[in-house]
């Protein structure tokens, strides 16, 4: 290892976000019992503005890009992509999360350091070129994501969510460190760039048992935390247990930064084995998205209909993850930009719609919207349309740059499979659609209040979003497309 | 920006525009949305003025990047063929207004806006030049549609709004798939390049790539067109549409398949398109028999029409697949003339239910006594969708007729069956309707068409005798697209002799 083990200015530069994050969070923290009750606004307040300077931290470290602390982590463009993602996904989340908590009278300072502590865990997740960092920013951003999971301590759901998401996402890290371990057994080192250097060695190489054994035990990891099949069965259930708003954030934030992990391990370690790989990735897209869109079809509550789409979404991400491409993964990076728009604006629909108790969660609650509250019925239109993929929004260029990259990597079964789900998809997707505009409105419309501000701001944000990518999606795709070329 | 630009932009800022507009003042919006189309229809003449003035060929071209990478263009262009379906589009659309103004009194701000973002997802089907933006209009259409149907429909709306959806969405995503893999073997979206690289030989695909492709288009289309067996969609959306709803359906929409067939198929996959032809045929005579028949059994009046569209547009499917100068010129003939005479049934029959609210023949009887200006309509539209001589209809299915004669007479002779059929179930409703003597519970409701109801249909009466005894203001720039078509669908096939035969019907003899 070269280098002293100080490290030097540029090095904290290129950690800055996570600082910034991990602050915020701990002041966060000192200030909750100084607030009075009715001000704790203050608290919601001062982590916006924590990930407002963390974005701009990012765009720091973006621009000294680098390695930092021993190679252990390495700020590209990927990495930066994805910060900024998971941090834009935090502004959405907090937005959103003020008026739910203090309708359920659950306003407190450490949901916002939860969500900052997750985003920082992340930070680190998408910058790690290293194994044991990825693990240890995993294990930050999880161990965050369950308690957010069971936040709402007195609701029988919230807990049997979080305990849920607790033990089998412990059970799928041990997964991923026994992997980790067996890979360093086999290769003597945990950085991601020496592994591919040995694996590329034909005199060096240990035996392909060993390392499929490796990125198989690793693979679970990663499907459990993307909820890929056939480790996805936790999804629905936490999703639909968990908060509106924490639902909102876990099928975003957290998602982004496992692909982010995932795409990095399998791109860099394991890419000198892709062709042993690419099968069982192939498999699991494809399980995923029939899984996903399948029990999606049957659903009547909209948490567990997202929770099941987020999990077909996962399917096409996965589509991309397959064709282990350059393109494949700048459009892995597109899709996930995209998909974080317009479900965490979905999930926002919900979180103003449920009311307390989240008494309101069923698809038939949401009749005659379109008739009360039209502007808020016609976002989240923007919102499912776009998970449809109809053209002119994000979610049909996501599908589009993942479909194409499939092609030009001659999956041609998996992109006329993965096209048909998607049809199928729009029959769910629309029959919320249907049940908002065509259904005459019932009793669980007619109390409805007008839209928080924050819910607003989340939803128009990710709307304008939406449409935007769907538009001009080149401002997010190029770089995407000269980040996708990854530390090696 | 050209002229096609801005009857491109025309009804989308509309859209915007009518969305804006005050929930409250129901007029303010019906009277914005039918200046807007009607100044929209009114640009749109000016469309056609370089066809007569300075003779066929690809004008109003606008080529800019949309989207860098992939290249994706923002290509536009009139040629003969889009010109008039672009102008049927801009003509139902106030139209269309004009019918709606009464019978729509629920959410009146966006059924309009609705109608307009429909408007201007139509119009782009037919001028984009760009696969990727020829499908982004292809999905445009299909939103405002779905709601149309869904929210201001009859009783089994939704059924019929998520049927259309989801089988359209079907067939447009395998298009979606053909339309990248053809980026990646070409290298671009645009079309005039991937055609000019097929001419060429530069762009060759195996018999296998070019079946596979063909298909994936084909049956996007063919869903649309709607060819038998896919055409179970159909009815049920014609059924539940509003009015409105069912003639831009009927007159416009079903139009965007039978052109992407023209447009798309032939010229890409000219060997494979060929090797189909006898099985798509056989589906399109099918289509016309089994249409006509199902629609002489029909006791509801929408119904009725929506299976004579089944029948109607199997002629132009055999018109194109004649692969000769007159099918092709009497496909797109019969196009535009089912555009007017089924969108006029179709807004006749709603002048109908709004009078009685049933749209069930039984219920009727005898309307010519009580309402003998309606019934004189109807007479003159019955007597053009059945292909009287003098009329638009007569046209199309003539010539079509008379190329697909050059091809095999079997198929002439059984398409001709379909022509009989439809003269007997037209007649055969219009007698039950509208002879006989009128139940006095009738009287009451019936009163006689309306001075609006009468505008909106005086455009279409005019052009069913206009298109049928003056051919030669329309079928002139159709020709010459379509002779370009025919071209291109040659290459790589040697000429058969049939096409260089004796030939050109009498009608067209007077062209220039």
């Amino acid at each position: 290892m070269n280098g002293s083990f100080v490290p030097s200015g540029a090095e904290m530069l290129r950690f800055l976000p996570e600082i910034v994050l991990t602050l915020c969070a701990t002041l966060i923290m000192i200030l909750e019992p100084l607030t009075k009750e009715h001000n704790k606004g203050l608290l919601a307040r001062i982590s916006l503005a924590g990930l407002l300077v963390a974005l701009w931290a990012a765009a720091v470290a973006h621009a000294n890009s680098g390695p930092a602390f021993q190679e252990m982590l390495f700020v590209d463009g990927f990495a930066t992509f994805f910060r900024i993602l998971v941090i834009v996904v935090g502004l959405l989340t907090v937005l959103a999360s003020q008026a739910y908590l203090r309708r359920e009278q659950a306003d407190s300072g450490e949901y916002y350091a939860l969500v900052l502590f997750s985003i920082a865990g992340q930070c680190v997740m998408v910058t790690a070129n290293e194994l044991i960092m990825i693990f240890i920013g995993l294990e930050i951003s999880s161990i965050s994501s369950y308690v957010l999971a069971g936040y709402l301590r007195d609701d029988k759901r919230n807990n049997e969510a979080a305990l849920k998401y607790f033990l089998l996402g412990s059970f799928a890290t041990a997964f991923l460190l026994y992997g980790i371990a067996w890979i360093y057994g086999a290769t003597g080192t945990t950085n991601l760039t020496e592994i591919r250097r040995v694996l590329a060695n034909r005199d060096i190489a240990p035996s392909i048992g060993l390392i499929g054994t490796s990125a198989a035990l690793m693979f679970v990891g990663f499907a459990f935390k993307v909820s890929a099949a056939p480790f996805q069965v936790w999804a629905p259930d936490v999703y639909q247990g968990a908060p509106a708003p924490v639902s909102a954030f876990l099928s975003a934030g957290p998602k982004a930064a496992a692909f982010a992990i995932f795409l990095r391990v399998f791109m860099t370690a394991f890419e000198p084995v892709a062709a042993e790989w690419q099968p069982v990735i192939w498999a699991s897209a494809l399980a995923t998205m029939v899984i996903g869109n399948f029990a999606a079809l049957v659903q009547d509550n909209v948490k567990r209909l997202l929770a099941y789409s987020s999990i077909a979404h996962a399917g096409y991400v996965m589509v991309a993850v397959t064709t282990h491409s350059q393109i494949g993964t700048a459009a892995a990076m597109f899709y996930l930009a995209a998909y974080a728009f317009m479900n965490v604006g979905a999930f926002a629909v919900v979180t103003h719609f449920a009311r307390r108790g989240e008494k309101y969660v069923g698809t038939k609650d949401m009749a005659g919207l379109a008739v009360r509250q039209p502007v808020t019925a016609a976002l989240l239109t923007v919102f499912l349309l776009s998970l449809i993929g109809v053209p002119l929004t994000g979610g049909f260029f996501g599908k589009f740059y993942v479909f194409k990259a499939a092609l030009d990597a001659n999956l041609v079964w998996l992109t006329v499979l993965g096209l048909l789900n998607s049809a199928v998809a729009a029959y769910y997707y629309l029959r919320i659609i249907v049940i908002m505009y065509f259904e005459e409105p019932g009793e669980s419309v007619s109390g409805l209040p007008p839209l928080a501000p924050g819910v607003e701001a989340v939803l128009w944000g990710s709307a304008a979003a939406t449409l935007v990518l769907g538009i001009y999606p080149s401002l997010i795709l190029d770089f995407a497309g000269r980040s996708a070329a990854l530390v090696r | 920006m050209n002229l096609l630009d801005l009857v491109l932009a025309l009804p989308l800022s509309g859209f915007i525009l009518v969305l804006a507009l005050p929930r409250r003042n129901e007029n303010l919006t019906r009277i914005v949305t039918l200046v807007l189309s009607l100044g929209v229809f009114a640009l749109s003449m000016g469309l056609t003025i370089p066809f007569f003035t300075k003779g066929n060929g690809n004008w109003f071209v606008t080529d800019v990047p949309w989207i860098k990478n992939p290249e994706i263009r923002y290509h536009v262009a009139l040629d003969g063929l889009s010109l008039w379906l672009v102008i049927l589009a801009t003509l139902l659309t106030p139209i269309s207004v004009l019918i709606s103004w009464k019978y729509i009194a629920s959410r009146v701000k966006e059924f309009y806006a609705f109608l307009l973002l429909l408007e201007f997802g139509l119009i782009g089907v037919f001028v984009a030049l760009d696969l990727f933006l020829f499908y982004v209009f292809w999905e445009v259409c299909l939103v405002p549609m779905y709601f149309l149907i869904g929210i201001w429909g009859h009783e089994r709306r939704i059924y019929a709004a998520v049927k259309f959806f989801l089988y359209t969405m079907a067939g447009s995503v395998l298009m979606l798939a053909a339309i990248i893999y053809l980026y990646i073997k070409a290298g671009t979206f645009d079309y005039v390049n991937i055609v000019d690289l097929i001419e060429r030989g530069r762009l060759v695909f195996t018999p296998e790539e070019q079946l596979a492709l063909f298909l994936a288009f084909f049956f996007a289309f063919a869903i649309k067109v709607p060819l038998f067996p896919f055409h179970t969609w159909l009815p049920d959306a014609h059924v539940e549409a509003p009015t409105a709803g069912s003639v831009m359906l009927a007159s416009v929409m079903l139009k965007m398949g039978t052109y992407g067939i023209l447009r798309f198929c032939l010229p890409l996959f000219p060997q494979a398109s060929r090797e189909c032809a006898p099985w798509i045929v056989t589906l399109a005579i099918i289509g016309i028999i089994y249409g006509a028949l199902v629609a002489m059994v029909q006791p509801n009046m929408k119904k009725l029409v929506a299976y004579s569209s089944v029948s109607h547009l199997g002629f132009v499917v055999l018109g194109i697949f004649s692969f000769n100068q007159n099918g092709l010129d009497g496909a797109v003939y019969q196009m535009l003339s089912h555009g007017i005479s089924t969108g006029a049934l179709f807004m006749l029959v709603g002048y109908l239910y709004e009078r009685t609210h049933s749209l069930e023949i039984k219920d009727y009887g005898g309307v010519a006594t009580p309402a003998p200006v309606l019934s004189a309509v109807f007479l003159i539209t019955t007597l053009a969708s059945i292909g009287l001589p003098t009329l638009n209809n007569f046209v199309g299915e003539y010539l079509v007729l008379q190329g697909s004669a050059q091809v095999n007479f079997t198929w002439t002779v059984l398409a001709a069956i379909g022509v009989i059929l439809s003269a007997c179930y037209m007649l055969w409703l219009y007698q039950r309707a509208f002879l006989g003597e009128a139940a006095e519970s009738l009287k009451e409701h019936m009163h006689d068409i309306k001075p609006r109801e009468f505008v909106a249909a005086l455009p279409l009466l005019i052009l069913m005798v206009w298109m049928g005894s003056y051919t030669k203001t329309f079928l002139p720039p159709i020709s010459a697209a379509n002779s370009r078509i025919l071209e291109q669908s040659k290459t790589g096939i040697e000429v058969r002799v049939e096409q260089r035969g004796p030939r050109r019907v009498a009608l067209s003899e007077d062209r220039p």
